[in-house]
């Protein structure tokens, strides 16, 4: 909502022709949001201080709302802080209000552009994902001396900790173009969020601003990234273009990410493995995710019919998007069927497999629900095998940051230890007339075991339920 | 099918075949004697496939779309005449195929016209341009087919055998099919089966209330016995049960339907080589001491059985077997054989037996069937069906299902006649009934897609598909046990936007609009600010498997709006919900309502401790970000103005906005405390929503405050009494004062009141009311619309809202809620109660302003 900018530089008012601004006036610039004030608190040779002042309306911002939704701080939402905090906003805002200083332009005083002078810098709110280490890192290389102070939730309510809001004070000797490319870039970088769809623009905006100092900031990629709202497509475009002159090592990310990918990739391969030792043609992947598994079965022949269920439409969506069933030849299309369905209740569509798969699936359903599930697939799908996999608990301790009873995943409802999965397992063979043997997924250890374990469950009866 | 000169006599329900030569004046008879939607002719049909009716080409196409129109109008019951030459034996089979796919009776109407009458209408006719050959060949194999009618399946078939003959048919007399006496509507005492077991027979009509006069059982208020059949068979008093039986039948005091052991005695009876197994042995051995004259009128008796029927507008269903919905009010091979032997997999049991298929756990008719053919130990309901043979000749006892009570009388055994090849297993010491062990896992099919919901106060809600796409996801992610969901809350509407300046929501407008749609009292009930939750719990956990068929799930569950456990761990769930019970036997609740569980719709508080994410994301994220901002914001223009004049009006803005932000803190805060213990949690509980058998929305408002006034006594700490008054409409004072008490409630800090109707449901002609509407507080408001809300010109702004499709979604929604309330308390089968929940959870998919 406010930034200051504050310079010591000799004559201090030098900074009013800069900015292009008149520092007895109060001046006004229309904005997409609402309205930014240009104002001075202090104006002397030794010290000169403007304050853009933002004027959000927060009941336009919602009514008029034409931007991206779905966002933590949704656009749709009259409690919002968009109004109080620096954002994108404030560059639409330091943009619009100094464009001829950030054009590196000076009418009355030309020879200004190109003096770096002392600034001194206040954002009253700044949001800021990863906290001060983030701040650190992305106004430490450029030359920056950070002063943040961190602000609490509420006082009132010191259990609920801290914000991600921060007053940041930022001191550098730079010209003001610079000034103005940085923060320009780095606020909604801080942030995180933009108020308008990122598109191919706003790659040329992140090259146009940033074409002095980026390429050699340390923190290139991650500012890439989060500046193209982690669009890998857009951020890809964007460094081969700021890199065009290097050849450096990908460098480390703030945000690593994680190696999970090859782990499940192998749990995919092994399970397929398994499915191709059994003599099943037909086949149920019962949670079937966005489809990853259902990539890994498809080219196998002795596969003559796939099946593949999710509670979530919207992931059946996006696998018949990936798979692009709709453009595959009629014969494949009748190999592979996508449907919405949920294992807590009975659905004939499920009857009549040869084996059946729930990989990463059980450990999503509250524990009391499980009863349902065996019911489902055992009782009445009852296919001649079944292959469950679920994450091993014992393994979790090797995970960095770990916490005692932490969970791997937000929507796990519980993480079975191997005794655990093997003792539901078990009472399910024996409940059903199957016969099950478990295996470790990944590499074991000797102490924890697997990252993940698998049962495979054989009907006894040796017929699958289309008799 | 009977036929004088003038009438033709046709079942109600049958496939009508025209058959003859072209121009032989079939469609000119279907257009005189029948609706025009009745009749499928193939000529039309041909134009609908390929522009031409003429067109020989298109006849396959126009028969597979004729084969279609036809199929559907069976499966919906309705008489369908086949306008086509039909002349071949082929084209014939295909329909006559159609009709016992659908239970439908095959009937011909045949014109069997001399040969010049054709050909000479056929010239008149410059569209059909036929071959020479083509009449004279057509007449031919009609001629040749006429005998064989009977045995391709067409059982009633009339010819009509000149132009005469045509003309001389006046009129087409509907039959009604020998099983529907829907107008029959009872009382009726429905009878399993009796096996000769005469002795339990005559002390169960006795204990029904039957008085034996003249020869004759007569109940004193009217009542009807209805026999399931398997009068016969292995028990000691074969003949005498049928004597009284066909005496019965025969005055009309009774009905009665054929079970599998009377048909096969007809079998002995007409001399037809049958094995004397079963039983069957012991009644020949009786009926041979009887005489000839006897043994004869008893074969005409279940000659004339009909395989069963409909009874009280097809409400009812009796037949001895069971009978699927498809069958019912049906004629064909397969319902009779459905109705004697019901359904088998076609394999055999360890007992040499045929193995059953549960017919039943797939019903989902409207119609009430009941049913015998199979001993159970206990006659126990199933979706709507009943099978109440109790194995009266194998020891058990001889049942009766009183209709339309649904009460169940039965008189033990007096001896064990004979021991049944398969042991009727017993179900001591199992109290989850039937339809309970059943309902464990319910089908999906039955939620999926577009469906319609009757209920009783909004007629039918509809339930789109991309809805129940939505619901099925949430339900089966995060909802409790679907047998604990017998209701969710619905959505309620905020009032109409007040008019006056500075208020957004104020309670005039709900006075206004209640006494617009015809309230003369409402109550105005405090609203907590905390989360709406559902309570369910019993005296003790054997309550709970009793009533909702649960095991080891605790004493009962706390759910929130979207069915989903409130509490994170059971163990402080199961506590809170001790205390609970505590208070509902300390303040003798179960004793009055004569109960062992109740079903509670309630405020849990404190928000915080549900919202806390949400708080600490949203709310005093922007509070702690709007505070320093605007902190430094002051400070800056304070210094500015000092220079500079013109910043005067941003200073007082400013001021404005932090003290608005200063009260939105406020604001959210009230709602929110920490949680240490079960005493820091408060319940305001405010509707009872059922008990055992009974659901209380026939209350009104005032007595549910006073009950749960009565409860929230026996434990203060955590129960909270929802304050509230009660407003006469037209009385101006009662209203000032409601007025009154709102504004300094909300001023201090309160979410605002909720104006009900005094009676639960309100119906205003033919139009249900809103069953509540709240009026948030003007402070409160800033927690939903924004800390600046308040200034003029945010508020000119917010004050144009739509409240339709928040209401109407409300309406749908309370009504559902009430529909599966009712259904539960009706122990109706959870298919029907989970619809019902599982409407409510679409339905909250439908995009509505978040914040009405």
């Amino acid at each position: 909502m406010l930034l200051t900018i504050t310079t010591t530089h000799t004559p201090a008012s030098d900074l009013s022709y800069l900015l292009h601004k008149h520092p007895a006036k109060a001046q006004q610039v229309e904005l997409s949001g609402g309205i930014a004030h240009v104002f001075y608190t202090e104006v002397t040779e030794e010290k000169c201080t403007a304050a853009l002042l933002l004027d959000i309306d927060p009941v336009g911002l919602v009514r008029k709302n034409s931007g991206p939704s779905g966002n933590d701080f949704a656009l749709e939402q009259y409690v919002n802080d968009r109004p109080y905090v620096a954002s994108s906003f404030m560059s639409a805002a330091i943009a619009k209000a100094f464009s001829t200083a950030m054009n590196g332009r000076c009418k009355d005083k030309p020879e200004l552009v190109t003096v770096p002078m002392p600034f001194d810098i206040t954002i009253a709110v700044l949001p800021v994902r990863g906290g001060e280490k983030v701040l650190q890192e992305l106004f430490s290389p450029l030359g920056y001396t950070i002063d943040a102070e961190r602000h609490a939730l509420d006082p009132a309510f010191p259990s609920w900790g801290e914000s991600r809001y921060f007053t940041v004070r930022l001191r550098n000797t730079i010209t003001l173009q610079q000034l103005l490319s940085h923060l320009y870039i780095l606020i909604p970088v801080c942030d995180n969020d933009k108020h308008y769809w990122v598109g191919q623009a706003e790659v040329e905006k992140l090259l146009e601003k940033g074409k002095d100092w980026l390429p050699a900031h340390p923190a290139n990629e991650f500012i890439t990234y989060r500046y193209l709202k982690n669009q890998k497509g857009l951020a890809n475009q964007a460094l081969e273009i700021l890199m065009k002159d290097e050849t450096i090592e990908p460098e480390e990310t703030i945000e690593p990410v994680e190696p999970k990918i090859r782990v499940h990739d192998l749990r995919l391969q092994t399970v397929k493995d398994e499915l191709l030792k059994t003599d099943a043609k037909r086949i149920a992947d019962l949670g079937c995710g966005e489809g990853k598994l259902l990539r890994y079965l498809l080219p196998e022949k002795q596969f003559e019919y796939i099946l593949g269920m999710d509670v979530s439409y919207r992931s059946i969506e996006i696998v018949k998007d990936k798979l692009k069933i709709d453009r595959m030849p009629p014969k494949q299309q009748e190999r592979i069927q996508l449907i919405q369905g949920a294992l807590t209740y009975r659905d004939k569509r499920l009857e009549g497999f040869d084996a059946a798969v729930l990989v990463e699936v059980i450990e999503h359903l509250d524990p009391p629900r499980l009863s349902a599930l065996e019911k489902v697939v055992f009782q009445y799908a009852k296919p001649k095998t079944v292959i469950i996999t679920t994450p091993n608990a014992e393994y979790n301790v090797k995970f960095a940051n770990f916490e005692e009873g932490q969970m791997r995943h937000a929507d796990h409802r519980f993480e079975w230890t191997r005794s655990e999965f093997a003792t539901w397992g078990n009472k399910v063979a024996e409940e059903n007339a199957y016969t099950v043997i478990y295996k470790p997924l990944g590499e074991e250890d000797p102490e924890t075991g697997a990252l993940s374990q698998m049962a495979i469950f054989t009907s006894n009866t040796g017929i699958n339920a289309e008799r | 099918m009977r036929k004088d000169n003038k009438q033709i006599h046709l079942p109600e329900l049958s496939l009508v075949l025209l058959i003859g030569a072209s121009s032989s004046g079939k469609s000119s008879f279907a257009r005189k004697h029948f609706k025009p939607t009745e009749v499928v002719s193939s000529d039309y049909c041909r134009g609908l496939v390929s522009d031409d009716e003429n067109s020989l080409t298109a006849s396959d196409d126009a028969f597979e779309l004729a084969r279609y129109i036809t199929a559907k109008r069976f499966k919906n019951g309705l008489l369908t005449v086949i306008d086509a030459t039909n002349v071949q034996e082929n084209s014939r089979k295909d329909w006559a195929k159609l009709a016992r796919e659908y239970h439908v009776l095959p009937t011909a109407i045949v014109f069997n016209l001399p040969e010049k009458v054709c050909v000479e209408r056929s010239t008149l006719r410059p569209d059909r341009n036929l071959g020479s050959h083509v009449i004279p060949q057509q007449i031919s194999q009609l001629k040749r087919g006429l005998r064989r009618l009977k045995i391709e399946g067409f059982r009633h078939v009339i010819e009509l055998n000149s132009q005469e003959e045509v003309d001389a048919v006046e009129e087409i007399i509907r039959d009604p099919l020998y099983n529907n006496k829907k107008q029959e509507k009872g009382p009726f005492d429905i009878i399993g089966d009796i096996h000769g077991c005469y002795d339990e027979l005559v002390m169960l009509l006795q204990q029904l209330g039957y008085k034996h006069e003249n020869e004759n059982w007569l109940h004193p208020e009217g009542r009807k016995p209805v026999f399931l059949g398997d009068l016969v068979d292995r028990g000691p008093k074969t003949p005498e049960v049928l004597k009284l039986v066909m005496g019965m039948v025969k005055t009309g005091s009774a009905l009665c339907v054929p079970g599998n052991h009377d048909i096969k005695l007809l079998k002995w009876f007409n001399g037809k080589n049958v094995q004397a197994k079963h039983g069957l042995q012991q009644s020949i051995d009786q009926l041979e001491k009887e005489t000839p004259a006897f043994r004869e009128e008893a074969r005409k008796f279940i000659d004339s059985l009909v395989s069963h029927y409909v009874l009280d507008d097809g409400n009812l269903i009796v037949a001895h077997a069971g009978i699927k919905e498809e069958m019912q009010g049906r004629g064909s091979g397969a319902v009779r054989e459905f109705c004697l032997f019901g359904e088998t997999t076609g394999e055999i049991d360890e007992f040499g037996l045929p193995v059953r298929y549960n017919w039943a756990s797939e019903y989902r008719g409207k119609a009430m069937v009941v049913y015998g053919h199979t001993p159970v130990p206990e006659a126990q309901w199933l979706n709507r069906t009943i099978d109440i043979d109790t194995g009266c000749v194998f020891g058990g006892k001889l049942t009766a299902l009183r209709y339309p009570e649904k009460e169940l009388v039965s008189v033990p055994s007096l001896a064990t006649y004979c021991e049944p090849s398969r042991p009727i297993i017993p179900t001591t010491g199992i109290i989850t009934s039937l339809q309970q062990q059943y309902d464990d896992i319910l089908d999906i099919s039955d939620f999926m897609g577009k469906h319609i919901v009757p209920t009783q106060y909004a007629h039918n809600v509809t339930i789109r598909e991309e809805n129940a796409i939505a619901a099925l996801e949430v339900m089966s992610r995060f909802a409790v046990n679907p047998k604990w969901l017998i209701y969710l809350p619905p959505t309620m509407s905020p009032v109409e936007t007040s008019k006056l300046e500075d208020y957004l929501e104020h309670p005039k407008e709900a006075f206004d609009y209640y006494r617009g749609v015809g309230v003369e009292k409402v109550i105005c009930e405090e609203k907590h600010m905390g989360s709406r939750t559902i309570i369910i719990v019993g005296k003790n956990e054997a309550a709970i498997q009793e009533a909702f068929g649960i095991t080891n799930e605790g004493i009962g569950v706390i759910y929130t709006r979207t069915g989903r456990s409130w509490f994170n761990d059971k163990e402080t769930e199961q506590a809170f919900l001790q205390r609970i019970n505590t208070a509902l036997e300390q303040s003798g609740f179960y004793e009055k309502f004569q109960t062992d569980w109740v079903c509670l719709d309630t405020e849990l508080m404190p928000w915080s401790a549900k919202a806390q994410s949400l708080l600490e994301k949203q709310y005093s994220a922007v509070g702690a970000a709007a505070t320093h901002a605007l902190q430094s914001t002051l400070q800056n223009l304070q210094q500015a103005v000092l220079h500079n004049p013109e910043v005067t009006f941003l200073l007082d803005k400013y001021q404005t906005k932090q003290q608005q932000v200063e009260q939105y803190i406020k604001s959210y805060q009230q709602y929110c405390w920490p949680v240490n213990s079960l005493d820091d949690f408060k319940l305001a509980p405010f509707h009872i929503l059922a008990t055992a058998g009974k659901s209380w929305t026939d209350k009104d408002h005032e007595w549910h405050m006073e009950q749960i006034e009565n409860i929230c006594r026996a434990d203060p700490s955590i129960l909270k009494a929802t304050t509230y008054k009660v407003v006469h409409l037209q009385d101006m004072e009662s209203i000032q004062e409601a007025t009154d008490w709102w504004v300094s409630m909300t001023g201090a800090g309160g979410e605002g009141m909720v104006v009900k109707p005094s009676q639960y449901i309100h119906v205003n002609g033919a139009k249900l009311a809103q069953p509540a509407v709240k009026v948030r507080g003007r402070e409160y408001l800033r927690i939903i619309y924004g800390p600046e809300y308040t200034s003029p010109e945010n508020l000119i702004r917010l004050k144009s809202r739509g409240l339709s499709s928040k209401r109407n979604l409300a309406l749908r929604e309370f009504s559902l809620g009430i529909e599966g309330l009712q259904r539960f308390v009706n122990q109706e089968p959870l298919q029907k109660i989970h619809e019902c929940v599982f409407g409510v959870l679409a339905l909250e998919s439908e995009p509505v302003d978040p914040r009405l």
